[in-house]
C-alpha cells in the first residue's frame, strides 16, 4: 500500500500544470477537489429534485380530498422523495465533503486511491438515471416507501422495483468505494506528526462512518438481492407463503437502516465540531470524548435496529435489549451536545452563517433527541410507531444533523474552495427563512402524529386539516428560501462573490486547511506539511 | 450582529411557547380508554416532561452563553478545553435518568405482553384494502370496509364529520372485558392502529401476532391502518364500538342469527342444484351479512 502512494506522490510532482479544460476535466479527473466539486453539484441537483417531490406531497395534503395527484403517484413520490434525499443528496454530499476536506486536513496531497475516487462518483448519475427512468415506465414507479418492506415491494411490487433494485447496488457499490478511499487515505496519508488524537474532529467521524459504511452496505446489497431472487427465481427468503419470513427483511433492512442514520449525522457532528470552535475562538471542548462519543454511537448504532420493529411483534425480552440499547444512544449523543455548549460557554462568540447553521443544528437536533429519547420507550412506540410523530422526529433529526450541518459547511468552506466570500446578508436571510420554514413544517407533525395521523397517506380525516396546512406553508417556506443558497452557492463558484478571501478566511479558524492560500490550489500538500 | 441576537432570542421563545402548546389535548396523545392506553400516556407524560426539564436546562446554559459572551460585547475567550469532572457528570446524570425512564417502561410492556385470561378472542385480518374480523368464540365473522362515499373523496360531495373514519361494519365489543386480538394478514403488512384503546400490532402475513385490551368506557373509536399497504393504505379505517355487556350479547345474537340463516339459503341453493342460482344465492347471503 505505502509503495503505491509513494509511487503517486512522485508522479504528482512532475504533474504540476493545472487541470484539464473542458468536460473531459470532470470525466476524467482523478483529483480529490473535482471530485468533490462533482460529488457537491450532484447533490445540490439532487436535492431541489427531491425538495420539488416533497412540495407535491405537500400540496396534496394541503386538504382532504384529492388536491393534485392520485393515491398512487402520491405514494411514488414520498418513496423518490425519501430514496434521492437519503442516497442522492446527504450521502454524496458528505462523500464529497471528505473528498475536498480529508487530504487537505490531514496534510494528505490527494486522495489514497483516486481512480476509485473517480468510478465512485460516475456510478452516481447512472444509477439515479435509472431509478429516475422508472417514473417513466408505463407501470408505477417504486411506490412502497424508502423502506421497501417485503412483500409489498416483492410479490406486490410494480415492475419497475427491478430497476429499483440495480440502482441500489449501483448506489451501493459507490458507496462503498468512497468508504474504502476515506479509510485507506486517513490511515495511510496523514503527514508526519498527525497523529490520531490530532486529526481534526471531521476526520475522525468521517472515519467511524466510513467503518459503518463498510460493514452495512453490504448488508443492504444483500438484502435487494434476497429481493430480486424472489421476484425472478422463484425463491421465498420473505414469501410467508413459501415458507420465508417477511420480518426477515424488516430485520435486514434495519441492520442496514438504523447505522445508515448515524452515517447521515456522524460526518455532520464533525462539521459543527470544526464550525463551533472557529466561531466562539476558542479550543472545542473535550476533543477526546467528542472522539470515544463518536466511536460509541457508532458501535451502539449496530445494537439497536429492532427499535424500528417494536410493533412486529417482537417478544418481550427482545424489545428490552434494544430499548435499554437504544436508550443508551442518548449517553454519547448528550455528551456531544454538552462538548459543544461547552465550548460556546466562555468563548467569544460571533454569528457568521455558518455558526447560524450551527446553532440551528444543536437545537433543532437536541430538540429531535428528545423525540428520539420518547420513541425509545418501548410502551409508547406503540402508539408512535408510523405515525407523523416518527416523520416529525426523523425530519427534525436529519434536516438539522444532515442538512444544517451540509450548509453550515458549504459556508464556512466555500470562500476557501473558491476564494471568493459571500453575502453575510444572504446568508443571513438563507438561514432565518430555513428555520422558520423547517420548524413550521414539522412542529406541527408532532401534533398530528399524536393525534393519531398515519405516514404515507395521500388523504385524511378533517381534523388534522388545520395542521396539514401549517406543514404545507412551512414546506413552501423552506423549499424556496434554498433558492437563495443556490444563487449564493453559484455567485461564489463563478467569481461573482462580494470579495476576495483572504487565507484565514474566519478569524478563529484553526486547522491545516486554512494554512493554504483561497483559493486552494488545484494541488496541494505535494510536500507533506510538518505538525506540530 | 445585534439584531440577530434579538431574533435568536425571538426564536428560542417562540420555540418553548410551541413545545408549551404540545401539552394541551386536543394535540396530544390521546389518553384512551384502557389500562395500557393511560399507561402509555403517563409514560409519554414523563418523559415530555423530563424533555422539558434537560431543554430549560441546557438551552438555558446556551442562550446565557450566547448573549453573554458575544464578540461583538467585548467577550474574550478563555482558554480551558476539558474537565473531567463536568465530563463525567455529564454522563452519569443522563444515564441515570435513563434508568429511571427504563423502570416504568420495563414494567408496562410486560403488561401489553399479557394477553392471558381474554374473555373474547377476535381474529383480526388485514387485506388490501380493508378489515376482516372474526369472533371465534362466537362464530362471527364478516367484513369491515370504508363507508366513505367516492364522491366526497374527490370533493364532488361535501365531506361528512367522519371523512375516512367510518365503515360498514364495526367491530362491537363489550364493556370491561378483556378482548385478545390476533393480528395477522392475507396480502401484504398492515398495522392495526387505535390510538384510544393504546393497541398497535402489525398485521404480517404468516404471522400471528397478539395483543389485548379492556375498554372501560362504551363509545366508537376511531383508527387507521398503520403500515404502507398500497395504494390505498389511507382508506381502510378501523372502528370499534364498545357497549354494554347487554348490547353485545343482543349484537352477537343477531349476528349468529344472520349467519345461521345464510347457512341456510346455501343449503336450499345447493338442493336445487343449480349452479347459477348457487351463485346469485351466495351473493345475496353475503350481502345481507355485511348490512347487518
Ligand atoms: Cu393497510
Amino acid at each position: 500500500m505505502s509503495e503505491g502512494i509513494l509511487d503517486y506522490g512522485d508522479h504528482s510532482h512532475d504533474d504540476h500544470h493545472g487541470p484539464e479544460k473542458g468536460f473531459k476535466r470532470w470525466l476524467f479527473t482523478t483529483n480529490h477537489k473535482d471530485i468533490g466539486t462533482l460529488y457537491l453539484t450532484f447533490s445540490l441537483v439532487m436535492f431541489f429534485i427531491a425538495g420539488f417531490m416533497a412540495l407535491i406531497v405537500r400540496v396534496e395534503l394541503f386538504e382532504p380530498g384529492k388536491v393534485l395527484v392520485n393515491p398512487e403517484f402520491f405514494n411514488q413520490m414520498t418513496t423518490m422523495h425519501g430514496l434521492i434525499m437519503v442516497f442522492g443528496v446527504i450521502m454524496p454530499a458528505m462523500a464529497g465533503l471528505a473528498n475536498w476536506l480529508v487530504p487537505m486536513m490531514i496534510g494528505a496531497p490527494d486522495m489514497a486511491l483516486p481512480r476509485l475516487n473517480n468510478w465512485s462518483f460516475w456510478l452516481l448519475p447512472f444509477a439515479f438515471s435509472m431509478l429516475f427512468s422508472t417514473l417513466l415506465m408505463s407501470g408505477p414507479a417504486p411506490d412502497f416507501g424508502w423502506t421497501f418492506y417485503a412483500p409489498l415491494s416483492t410479490t406486490y411490487g410494480p415492475k419497475s422495483t427491478d430497476f429499483f433494485i440495480f440502482s441500489i447496488h449501483m448506489m451501493g457499490a459507490s458507496s462503498i468505494m468512497a468508504a474504502l478511499n476515506i479509510v485507506v487515505t486517513i490511515f495511510n496519508m496523514r503527514a508526519p506528526g498527525m497523529t490520531w488524537m490530532k486529526m481534526p474532529v471531521f476526520v475522525w467521524t468521517w472515519l467511524i462512518t466510513a467503518f459503518l459504511l463498510l460493514a452495512v452496505m453490504p448488508v443492504l446489497a444483500g438484502c435487494v438481492t434476497m429481493m430480486l431472487m424472489d421476484r425472478h427465481f422463484h425463491t421465498s427468503f420473505f414469501n410467508a407463503a413459501g415458507g420465508g419470513d417477511p420480518i426477515l427483511f424488516q430485520h435486514v433492512f434495519w441492520f442496514f437502516g438504523h447505522p445508515e442514520v448515524y452515517i447521515l449525522i456522524l460526518p455532520g457532528f464533525g462539521v459543527i465540531s470544526e464550525v463551533i470552535p472557529t466561531f466562539a475562538r476558542k479550543r472545542l471542548f473535550g476533543y477526546a470524548s467528542m472522539v470515544y462519543a463518536s466511536a460509541m454511537i457508532g458501535i451502539l448504532g449496530f445494537a439497536v435496529w429492532v427499535h424500528h420493529m417494536f410493533t412486529t411483534g417482537a417478544p418481550y425480552g427482545a424489545q428490552l435489549f434494544f430499548m435499554y440499547a437504544t436508550m443508551l444512544v442518548a449517553v454519547p449523543t448528550g455528551i456531544k451536545v454538552f462538548n459543544w455548549i461547552a465550548t460556546i460557554f466562555r468563548g467569544s462568540i460571533s454569528f457568521e452563517t455558518p455558526m447560524l447553521f450551527a446553532l440551528g443544528f444543536l437545537i433543532m437536533f437536541t430538540l429531535g433527541g428528545f423525540s428520539g429519547l420518547m420513541l425509545a420507550l418501548a410502551p409508547s412506540d406503540y402508539q408512535y410507531r408510523d405515525s407523523y410523530f416518527v416523520v416529525a422526529h426523523f425530519h427534525y433529526v436529519l434536516v438539522s444533523g444532515s442538512l444544517f450541518t451540509i450548509i453550515a459547511a458549504i459556508y464556512y468552506w466555500l470562500p476557501k474552495w473558491t476564494g471568493h466570500t459571500y453575502s453575510e446578508r444572504l446568508g443571513q436571510w438563507h438561514f432565518w427563512l430555513s428555520v422558520i420554514g423547517m420548524n413550521l413544517t414539522f412542529m406541527p407533525m408532532h401534533f398530528l402524529g399524536l393525534a393519531g395521523m398515519p405516514r404515507r397517506i395521500p388523504d385524511y380525516a378533517l381534523q388534522f386539516t388545520d395542521f396539514n396546512q401549517l406543514c404545507t406553508v412551512g414546506a413552501f417556506i423552506f423549499g424556496f428560501s434554498q433558492l437563495i443558497f443556490l444563487y449564493i452557492v453559484i455567485t461564489s463558484c463563478f467569481g461573482k462573490g462580494t470579495g476576495k478571501a483572504s487565507s484565514q478566511v474566519w478569524e478563529g479558524a484553526r486547522g491545516l486547511e486554512w494554512t493554504l492560500p483561497s483559493p486552494v490550489p488545484y494541488h496541494t500538500f505535494e510536500t507533506a506539511p510538518t505538525i506540530t | 450582529m445585534q439584531k440577530s441576537m434579538t431574533r435568536l432570542v425571538l426564536f428560542f421563545s417562540l420555540c418553548f411557547s410551541a413545545v408549551a402548546a404540545y401539552a394541551t389535548p386536543g394535540i396530544n396523545m390521546p389518553y384512551g380508554v384502557t389500562p395500557v392506553s393511560h399507561e402509555i400516556y403517563h409514560l409519554h407524560m414523563a418523559c415530555f416532561y423530563v424533555c422539558c426539564a434537560i431543554g430549560v436546562g441546557t438551552f438555558g446554559v446556551l442562550i446565557y452563553s450566547l448573549i453573554k459572551f458575544r464578540k461583538s460585547k467585548g467577550a474574550e475567550a478563555a482558554h480551558f478545553h476539558e474537565h473531567l469532572g463536568v465530563e463525567i457528570l455529564w454522563t452519569v446524570i443522563p444515564t441515570l435518568i435513563l434508568v429511571v425512564l427504563a423502570i416504568p417502561a420495563t414494567i408496562i410492556l410486560k403488561d401489553i405482553h399479557n394477553t392471558e385470561d381474554a374473555a373474547i378472542t377476535i381474529k383480526v385480518t388485514g387485506y388490501q384494502w380493508k378489515w376482516k374480523y372474526e369472533y371465534l368464540d362466537q362464530g362471527i365473522s364478516f367484513f369491515s370496509n370504508l363507508s366513505t362515499p367516492q364522491d366526497q373523496i374527490n370533493n364532488k360531495a361535501p365531506k361528512g364529520e367522519w371523512y375516512l373514519l367510518e365503515v360498514d361494519n364495526p367491530v362491537v365489543v363489550p364493556v370491561n372485558e378483556k378482548v385478545r386480538l390476533l393480528v395477522t394478514s392475507d396480502d401484504v403488512m398492515h398495522a392495526w392502529w387505535v390510538p384510544e384503546l393504546g393497541v398497535k400490532q402489525d398485521a404480517i402475513p404468516g404471522f400471528i401476532n397478539e395483543n389485548w385490551f379492556i375498554a372501560t368506557q362504551p363509545g366508537t373509536y376511531r383508527g387507521q391502518c398503520g403500515e404502507l399497504c398500497g395504494v390505498n393504505h389511507a382508506f381502510m379505517p378501523i372502528i370499534i364500538k364498545v357497549v354494554s355487556q347487554d348490547e353485545f350479547k343482543t349484537w352477537v345474537s343477531a349476528h349468529q342469527n344472520v349467519a345461521d340463516q345464510s347457512q341456510h339459503t346455501q343449503m336450499l341453493a345447493l338442493s336445487q342444484a343449480n349452479a347459477a342460482i348457487l351463485k346469485k344465492q351466495n351473493h345475496h347471503a353475503k350481502k345481507v351479512e355485511l348490512r347487518s
